[in-house]
């Protein structure tokens, strides 16, 4: 759902390290399809434009033929009323396995203990593009919800027709079909029994309107809590598999190296080892972990790089290097000319923001195994599907040829969209005849992962006597378009997106680009609001008419008791706020500057976010949390730095994340919006963590900081 | 360089052979399948491969295993009992705390060493007693939390 003032989807898109998806090709037979999940009832969720297509009555199927093709995910009520879902959205700390779950729980009126997910696993769930862009609960709860609600209308007939009575007498909850009448009760273990039954889910579905959720819309603790507390669950990097060796790759000692000599005699000499040199790929297999680095230990090879930019040129450097613009990455409305000759007062700021890393907790992790010319990868990524390609192309295989599973894995932030570690681990398992596991250390995922791309963001406006904006010119270069747009009603726009040729890998991160215009935008808006001589609330307010943007300022400024108490000496506070992927944010922050060190700390955040209708209220908050404190870094003091194609930084002691003592007191307001559809929420909660700290440091200091990070060393 | 065979982990011997500079979490996740203890930084600056050595958190990744033999050795798998977690597992339990969990681990041992030198833990004692320990979900206020929750219910079972 886009506002008008929305544009940004016809914008570049700017997952950089994104490739073309592979084209799907589903062709399970159905008596494969039973003999696999047992017998019971299966629904399907059909992809939206077959949806569409079986509305107007364009698809016909026999029955017996192979299952539907374009399937976007599947439920299964087995014979002992236990529900399997298969999807192929994946866990990366999102909790959307609890909150699909839910989705499931409250349509299908069982246990949410019944109902297990099958995530990410290519060759057990249907095809999915991955799991980015906030888009699980707007597109996979819906479809789950219409899954489960076709299931529980087929148990219902099921038992209608056992008992010969209308189906619209009955009633399913708690597992069961009861007949109120008769008082007859059938579990749904009780009506699968003996059933191989197999349904596309109907064009015309009634759902329980959020107002009458019983599961959904309130808390459900993460479902696999237990098994992470106890040290159970396996993630990616603790898969282990009978006679499976360990790998290492030996790594370029810069980016866009060339090889140009190897000697591997010395590692090759030791007992166990398999050296792999395929081209500029040289790695180990060995028997154990030690003795794989011993054996890249006695490798010696020599490389050869270009000379390649540092980050003390980067801004200088993106400016440089722009590529050929195109129309879509640009946007007008009315006259620059006009309105800045309406204006009274005219400001002009540049904005930069740092490359940095994701740093997700798990490093990249893979184990591969070959049988029989099929390669089955263990991994953590985003987008099982898409390393399943990226394989296939690697080693030359139809994609029925490869099958990746993807455990919950310790994270992703965006950064895990692509398949290094599975190809590596694929390349090596291939040579060692062995099943290979691949950990990248933390040095690795410093280096050889990619990062949220850097940018500059130049703005020039002009605010007439009264406060209104008049004229606003954005440019951004390289960080990205998401959330490029204003919601703030300015008459006169020129917004435009500059592509770069980036100096290092870059892809998405949480919010994508949203939290680099976000914090230039409202930075600026903060600096114009000092110009015209407002309050920033108020000023954000007299240019503003969404009224899903306003709820969400007001309700976090009253909560925050922002314009009533004014801050201590060295203390400022700082309001910010914007809309994303459906999502409306708005953030309060007071900072602390220390007199002597200058050191910089959030103290307070309160936070106001709109998504819709709540799924779950705790997860929510949990998300708006961790987003913020995960936002101060970026906002503070995160960077990569880099020189001639090295990261100089990639140790947690050289590159600060946030920790303990930087997180803030954090008190979250959901606006639970029952008549609107649930967006997402993992992302868009970040993106005012940094403006409103750089506004309330401003408010503290006097002065404006205008780069990201704000103040590595103190302001 | 000198051998290690034999490790007292959970009330447990296990055998082993290996160095005994091999790091410790080497040895509990890839020779023992322990893998409860986590590798996120193999440089002690992260706090996910946390255990217990003679009671107190050690960071198993830069503990040479040579050092952890005379010693018992406590893992994330050893603290529940008879089907009972242990308090601190609970409070994270209570306080639903995790997004990905990858952290956790580390975080409970440390917790649980911390609990045992210090019953009674301030919000901010908590935060600089772990402040060594990385979540990059950014669950920490709920960690903090989870501990004091931790810390009272140990104190009701004193009483």
């Amino acid at each position: 759902m886009n506002t008008p003032n929305d544009f940004s989807t016809q914008f570049e898109p700017e997952r950089y390290e994104l490739r073309a998806g592979p084209t799907y090709h589903f062709g399970l037979p159905r008596r494969d399809f039973f003999k696999f999940l047992g017998g019971g009832i299966v629904i399907f969720c059909l992809r939206d434009s077959l949806l569409a297509g079986q509305e107007a009555g364009r698809v016909h199927r026999r029955p017996d033929e192979s299952l539907p093709q374009d399937i976007a995910a599947w439920l299964h009520v087995n014979e002992n009323g236990e529900v399997t879902v298969c999807t192929g959205k994946v866990e990366v700390g999102q909790n959307i396995r609890t909150s699909l779950t839910q989705a499931v729980a409250e349509e299908l009126s069982v246990a949410p203990g019944s109902i297990h997910l099958l995530m990410g696993d290519t060759d057990r769930v249907p095809f999915d593009m991955g799991t980015f862009g906030s888009r699980t609960t707007p597109t996979m709860t819906p479809q789950l919800r219409r899954a489960a609600s076709t299931a529980r209308e087929a148990l219902i007939g099921l038992a209608a027709e056992a008992w010969k009575v209308d189906p619209v007498k009955l009633i399913a909850a708690n597992g069961a079909v009861t007949d109120p009448e008769s008082q007859r009760t059938a579990s749904y273990a009780e009506l699968t029994k003996g059933r191989e039954l197999a349904k596309a889910i109907p064009a015309e579905d009634s759902l329980t309107p959020p107002a009458q959720w019983k599961v959904m819309g309130k808390p459900l603790a993460k479902v696999t809590g237990r098994d992470i507390v106890m040290g159970r669950h396996r993630y990616p990097s603790d898969i282990k598999l009978p006679g499976m060796l360990y790998g290492k790759v030996l790594r370029p000692p810069a980016f866009d190296a060339t090889l140009t000599s190897l000697d591997a005699h010395e590692a090759e000499a030791i007992p166990g080892v398999t050296v792999v040199h395929d081209g500029n790929f040289v790695g180990i297999a060995a028997p154990n972990p030690r003795v794989a680095a011993s054996a890249l230990a006695a490798l010696h090879a020599a490389w050869q790089s270009p000379p390649q930019p540092s980050s003390d040129e980067l801004f200088e450097y993106l400016k440089k290097n722009v590529e050929q613009g195109e129309d879509h990455n640009r946007h007008v409305t009315g006259s620059m000319e006009k309105g800045l000759a309406d204006a009274s007062q005219r400001l002009q700021q540049t904005y930069t923001v740092a490359y940095i890393a994701h740093a997700p907790l798990e490093p990249r992790a893979a184990v591969a195994e070959w049988r029989d010319g099929k390669v089955t990868v263990w991994t953590g990524t985003q987008r099982p599907f898409g390393v399943r390609g990226e394989l296939a192309e690697a080693f030359r295989l139809t994609e029925d040829k490869v099958r990746v599973v993807m455990p919950d894995m310790g994270s992703g932030y965006g950064g895990k969209h692509t398949g290094e570690a599975a190809v590596e681990s694929a390349r090596l398992a291939q040579a060692a005849r062995q099943p290979v596991k691949l950990v990248w250390t933390r040095e690795e995922e410093f280096t050889w992962a990619y990062f949220r791309p850097a940018g500059v963001i130049e703005i020039s406006a002009g605010v007439a006597s009264d406060g209104a904006i008049t004229a606003w010119e954005f440019h951004n270069y390289n960080s990205g378009s998401a959330a490029i747009g204003t919601l703030y009603n300015i008459p006169n726009q020129l917004i435009e997106f500059h592509p770069v040729k980036s100096p290092l890998r870059q892809g998405s991160y949480r919010s994508l680009a949203a939290a680099a215009n976000h914090f230039a935008r409202e930075s600026f808006m903060d600096e114009l609001a000092h110009l015209a001589k407002m309050d920033p609330l108020d000023f954000r307010l007299k240019n503003l008419t969404d009224a899903r943007f306003r709820d969400a300022l007001e309700a976090a400024a009253q909560k925050f008791g922002w314009g009533k108490a004014k801050p201590q000496p060295g203390h400022g506070f700082g309001i910010a706020g914007g809309f994303d992927k459906s999502g409306y944010v708005a953030t309060c922050a007071e900072v602390a500057v220390d007199p002597a060190s200058r050191q910089v700390r959030v103290l307070r955040v309160v936070t106001a976010f709109d998504c819709g209708a709540v799924v779950n209220p705790d997860q929510l908050r949990n998300q708006i949390e961790g987003a913020n404190n995960m936002g101060i870094g970026g906002a503070l003091f995160e960077a990569i730095q880099f020189a001639n194609g090295r990261i100089l930084n990639p140790h947690f002691a050289q590159y600060r994340v946030p920790r303990f003592s930087d997180a803030p007191a954090i008190e979250v307001v959901l606006i639970d919006r029952k008549d609107v559809p649930s967006a997402g929420a993992g992302e868009t909660p970040i993106v005012g963590i940094a403006p409103a700290t750089g506004n309330a440091i401003f408010a503290a200091t006097g002065k404006r900081l205008r780069a990201l990070p704000m103040a590595p060393k103190g302001v | 360089m000198s051998k290690v065979t034999e490790l007292l982990i959970n009330g447990v011997k296990y055998s082993v052979d290996v160095d005994a500079g091999a790091s410790l979490l080497s040895v509990l996740r890839d020779d023992l399948d322990l893998v409860g203890s986590k590798y996120g930084c193999g440089e002690g600056q992260c706090g996910a491969c946390t255990v217990l050595l003679g009671g107190a958190p050690r960071r198993s990744c830069i503990t040479p295993v040579g050092d952890a033999a005379s010693k018992p050795i406590t893992t994330i798998e050893g603290l529940e009992k008879d089907g009972h977690l242990h308090p601190v597992q609970q409070a994270f339990l209570d306080e639903d705390v995790m997004q990905c969990g990858y952290c956790t681990s580390g975080m409970i041992m440390t917790s649980v060493g911390l609990l045992k030198v210090h019953p009674n833990p301030t919000e901010e004692e908590i935060a600089h007693y772990l402040e060594g320990h990385i979540c990059r979900c950014g669950t920490y206020p709920r960690i903090v939390a989870a501990v004091r929750r931790a810390a009272k219910s140990l104190q009701e079972v004193r009483s």
